[in-house]
């Protein structure tokens, strides 16, 4: 076959020019730049490559992509990190690791959660190479089959894996969703551009609230905050537990797993306009339903990890299709990645693969070895690294929330992030309290956007379809692809609200009196009235329906939740209370005293700019809270500053500026 | 591929060089302004993907050169709110060491021009010193390119779909000259990028489409080739008296001024056409603009200026810019500040229409 016959040698040719000792190293120097970016929560593949483009022009085309492929392909490897370690969700790629990894490391098993999951990061990287050389010839009229009818169900499947995460009550669940779908509609609607929860004197919500605010409001505050009451390392004690080799025989047994997620991140991937924030969601409800024993899941069971990042490598496998074939960059660092082609001097498209199948192959094995380098380098490393689950957690805390509070303000560099962070932590500290889906909420907000412009788009473009005849229309809206998907939802709903109730996907809350939990109630419901209100004063149809109906649902929810609340007595689940006697967090400091210290290095952060009130808040923190010697809180203090400089300057990056700045001229890094 | 490669370094490295001596000869008689160990921040607010970016991404390494001292030119991206919210923080920003320089595009020109109440910024109090021009192609797939024989009177029956990023964009050129035309076309708002509309159009959801010049020639020219897509028209040029003719890049195109006059419903004078060909020149030959704060002095424009000029007059720039940019005006100094002032002021009768048109059919109000 003619395709075969110029393949399989420019996949020879390919290997030849990837293997001079240039091309390799910059292979690793493109490898461990990666890594080292994506350890950093908020920071991925768009801010490492930003680092390297000025260097890229001039460079000989294969070590060129060399360094950008490195690069890009680890980053869903490193993100690993912080998700298990810390609890902190590194990128949208690596949300759900977040679910099992994190209690994991709570056990005292990080390292055998690690070295899990990068195994399966290995793996999926692996396969999402293998699949992208043989896609490449072939896969145009397969993209192109994805229209929007097909892009909306899979954003549905994507939502309907809440039905497997909702916990113990239902009804929570469902409204924890659908408010994080209203949260996701704040700003500019995307189909007219009217304004909804927001106006244009705060022009910061004209944008809506980024992901990775919302990911570490929701994940990394609350988890911070709870750990930090206890003053003890997050393992709980000083010995960890299995260690780096029993996490990848746990691969090993669960192969198939494997192999099943790294499919569906390939094919999450190769459709261009979904982006990498659904494919974990979906990998990890696939893995919760397909196996037996769920009892664990939620407080640590490896194959909550395996799933999710066997998906998220292999979707940048998948990913580089549409980059490649159509020249469409499917996420921010492939648009980066694109520019950085043009700057080799080749452009993305049809062409690249028929006159240049050399280079295109050169891309694919570079994303093959930065895979096997990166998870290797990271499987050696995650035994020493999980160490740092047996420190004093009190003495990490405050370097976390330096981390959070920059990782933040990358997303829009205005002081609004900040400001945000803290009200969705606020939330999310109260959702986790009150045993209110997390993970719902964040997957309602993650697909908010996308489910409403692809709603929106379908039905116009269905519409124009009908009026040309039914037929047409017909077979527009019910192809066999959104069929088959159709039918994977459904199934993937019934299963999943069948098994709902034995997955408590954060552990047995207990319950205490009625009035916390029914005030919270109270609030939630007063907001989505709100949100009502303001959709309904909407003039343009397309930015007012969805809004309008998913808060009308919601509040459906809220009612029948209150009647529920109404008619039980203080025992029931519904009233479920981590502050209520008998929870791991009765005991601890207070909620609002620790929460007070996050607080003020924001303010501060706004009075005399980010540098300054890092200085302040680390001193005072490690001194009055974690309570050491003078000498040991200078030290750390400084280091903690001078490493957050150094980063901050390597990638050209800037600190939220305060009151102070806008009234004097200082030098950078106080500026 | 060996060889090829070996000469293509070679070749950068020999224009590299050239460049070098070249630019240091230059950096001799700009003495004021040296930016050696500095890093440039070119920001644009605007996120990694779309034009701007590539524009942008362009430039920068040249750039780099081109400047005395040659610093590091990072592009920085700044997206928010339409682009309105990098152009308000660059309102705000005073000269310092010329570090700071923005890129503008005609998405930020828009707003400004129709009065969005998110703009807080004004064109008058910035430097400009460099402005690219752009090009534009509307295209057809083949069955309903068969009706089109130079004029759209044919093409009235027609339901088109068209996958659009707005109607306040850029996008508020096409979708101003179809409905001059008299054709129907209903816009599937909320796409992410041109390119995105491309692929409706590809998957049939759509049955129109345009691009920029330099996607066109890279995306829809294949399509074009394999029988999938049919070019109808391009928006045209501006020639030295400000009139719209072929544009150089696509010579065998009608411009959408000839398909207009040949079209029955459609007419070349009048408040429609004076709005249309306003916001054209805003959005194309005057789209791209790189910008010094307020407060630059006369020799931070002037090292700015030759560094560009440097850049333009490059023996490789054609070349390079050919396959990136498409062949279109890079415009400096005096040149620079007159298509400034074409694509940012408009006349109030035009500006006036296009307000009542994108409220009355699109329900847009921009007050």
């Amino acid at each position: 076959m003619d395709l075969i016959s110029t393949a399989l040698p420019a996949l020879g040719d390919a290997f030849a020019l990837i293997l001079h000792p240039e091309q390799i190293g910059f292979l690793i120097l493109g490898v461990v730049l990666g890594l080292s970016v994506g350890v950093f929560p908020g920071l991925g593949g768009i801010a490492g490559l930003s680092m390297v483009l000025p260097f890229i022009f001039g460079m000989d085309p294969v070590s060129g992509l060399a360094l950008m492929v490195g690069l890009i392909a680890v980053i869903p490897t490193s993100d690993t990190f912080a998700s298990v370690l810390m609890g902190i969700p590194g990128s949208s790629a690596s949300q759900a690791t977040v679910l099992d990894g994190f209690p994991l490391a709570k056990k005292g098993e990080a390292a055998r959660a690690l070295s899990a999951a990068f195994a399966s990061s290995l793996f999926g990287g692996l396969l999402g190479a293998a699949v992208l050389t043989v896609f490449i010839l072939v896969a145009r009229p397969i993209v192109l089959a994805f229209g929007l009818p097909e892009m909306l169900m899979i954003t549905v499947l994507g939502l309907s894996v809440v039905a497997t995460l909702a916990g113990r009550v239902p009804l929570k669940g469902i409204a924890a969703a659908g408010l994080g779908l209203m949260v996701g509609t704040i700003g500019e609607a995307g189909a007219g551009g009217s304004l909804r929860m927001s106006t244009y004197d705060v022009p910061y919500l004209i944008d809506g609230l980024s992901l990775v605010i919302v990911g570490l409001g929701t994940f990394a505050i609350p988890e911070i905050i709870g750990l930090l009451r206890h003053d003890r390392p997050i393992a709980g004690s000083d010995s960890l537990g299995a260690g780096w080799a029993a996490g990848v025989r746990d691969w090993w047994k669960n192969i198939w797993l494997s192999v099943r997620c790294s499919v569906i991140g390939v094919i999450v991937g190769i459709i261009p306009g979904l982006g990498g924030s659904v494919v974990d969601w979906i990998a990890y409800g696939h893995t919760v339903q397909s196996s037996k024993d769920k009892s664990k899941f939620g407080s640590g069971d490896i194959r909550g990890v395996i799933g999710p990042e066997s998906s998220n490598n292999a979707k940048e496998g998948g990913g580089l299709v549409p980059t490649i074939i159509f020249g469409i960059p499917g996420s921010g660092s492939m648009a980066i990645f694109l520019g950085g082609l043009g700057l080799l001097g080749y452009d993305a498209g049809p062409q690249l693969i028929q006159y240049e199948l050399d280079i295109t192959y050169t891309i694919m094995w570079s994303l093959a070895l930065a895979n096997v380098i990166g998870a290797g380098l990271c499987i050696m490393l995650s035994g020493t690294i999980a160490r740092l689950t047996t420190i004093r957690f009190t003495l990490l805390a405050p370097f976390l929330f330096m981390m959070i509070a920059f990782a933040a303000f990358q997303s829009r560099q205005d002081l609004g992030d900040l400001v945000s962070l803290f009200a969705v932590g606020l939330l999310g500290i109260l959702l986790r309290r009150f045993d209110w889906s997390r993970p719902a909420f964040l997957i309602g907000f993650v697909l908010s956007h996308q489910t409403e412009n692809f709603t929106n788009m379908a039905n116009q473009v269905a519409g124009a379809k009908f009026r040309v005849g039914l037929e047409q229309g017909f077979s527009y809206i019910a192809s066999p692809i959104v069929l088959v998907i159709l039918a994977l939802t459904v199934l993937s709903v019934v299963i999943g609200i069948r098994q709902a109730k034995q997955i408590l996907p954060e552990g047995a809350v207990k319950t205490g009196k009625k009035r916390a939990p029914m005030i919270f109630l109270l609030a939630v419901t007063a907001y989505l009235a709100v949100a009502w209100v303001d959709a309904l004063s909407i003039d343009l149809i397309s930015d007012k329906i969805f809004p309008l109906t998913i808060s009308s649902i919601t509040l459906v929810c809220c009612l029948l939740l209150f009647i529920q609340m109404m008619r039980s007595p203080e025992t029931d689940a519904v009233f479920a209370d981590r502050e209520a006697a008998g929870n791991e967090d009765h005991t601890g400091a207070g909620l609002w005293g620790t929460l007070a210290w996050f607080a003020g290095l924001l303010v501060l952060s706004s009075l005399f700019g980010f540098i300054l009130a890092l200085a302040i808040f680390l001193v005072a923190f490690l001194a009055i809270r974690a309570r050491l010697k003078w000498p040991r809180v200078l030290l750390l203090s400084g280091a903690g500053i001078l490493l957050i400089c150094v980063m901050a300057y390597s990638l050209n990056r800037d600190f939220p500026p305060g009151l102070l700045q806008d009234m004097v001229r200082l030098p950078w890094p106080f500026a | 591929m060996a060889w090829k490669t070996q000469l293509r370094t070679i070749a950068a490295g020999a224009a590299v060089a050239t460049l070098g001596a070249f630019a240091q000869g230059q950096a001799a008689d700009a003495a004021d302004l040296d930016l050696s160990g500095k890093t440039v921040n070119f920001v644009i607010p605007f996120s990694e993907s779309g034009g701007s970016a590539k524009w942008a991404n362009f430039y920068a390494p040249l750039l780099s050169e081109a400047l005395p001292g040659k610093p590091t030119v990072a592009v920085k991206y700044m997206p928010g709110a339409g682009s309105t919210k990098g152009a308000n923080w660059f309102q705000k920003q005073r000269y310092d060491d010329g570090t700071t320089i923005f890129g503008s595009s005609g998405s930020t020109q828009f707003p400004y021009m129709l009065d969005d109440p998110r703009v807080r910024y004004d064109y008058n109090d910035w430097n400009v010193v460099l402005a690219s021009g752009v090009g534009g192609v509307a295209y057809l797939p083949p069955d309903i390119a068969k009706k089109f024989d130079g004029d759209a009177d044919d093409l009235k029956d027609i339901n088109f779909i068209w996958g659009s990023q707005g109607a306040t964009r850029l996008d508020l050129v096409p979708l101003l000259a179809w409905e001059m035309l008299g054709m129907k076309v209903e816009p599937v708002f909320g796409i992410k990028g041109r390119g995105a509309g491309r692929l409706m159009f590809e998957r049939g959801e759509a049955n129109i489409d345009y691009q920029t010049s330099p996607a066109y020639l890279k995306a829809v020219v294949p399509l074009v080739k394999d029988g999938k897509a049919v070019p109808m028209m391009s928006w045209g040029v501006l020639d030295a008296n400000g009139d719209i003719v072929r544009d150089p890049t696509f010579p065998d195109m009608p411009t959408f001024k000839e398909v207009c006059a040949a079209t029955a419903a459609c007419e070349t004078s009048g408040d429609a056409w004076e709005a249309w060909k306003a916001f054209f020149i805003a959005g194309f030959p005057a789209q791209k603009m790189v910008f010094l704060p307020q407060g630059a002095p006369q020799e931070a424009l002037d090292t700015y200026q030759k560094a560009f000029e440097a850049v333009i007059a490059r023996p490789d720039f054609k070349k390079l810019s050919e396959a990136r940019l498409g062949i279109y005006p890079q415009l400096t100094g005096k040149q620079a500040e007159a298509t400034l002032k074409l694509g940012t002021q408009v006349d109030p009768k035009a500006k006036a229409f296009v307000k009542s048109w994108l409220n009355e059919r699109y329900g847009v109000k921009l007050n």
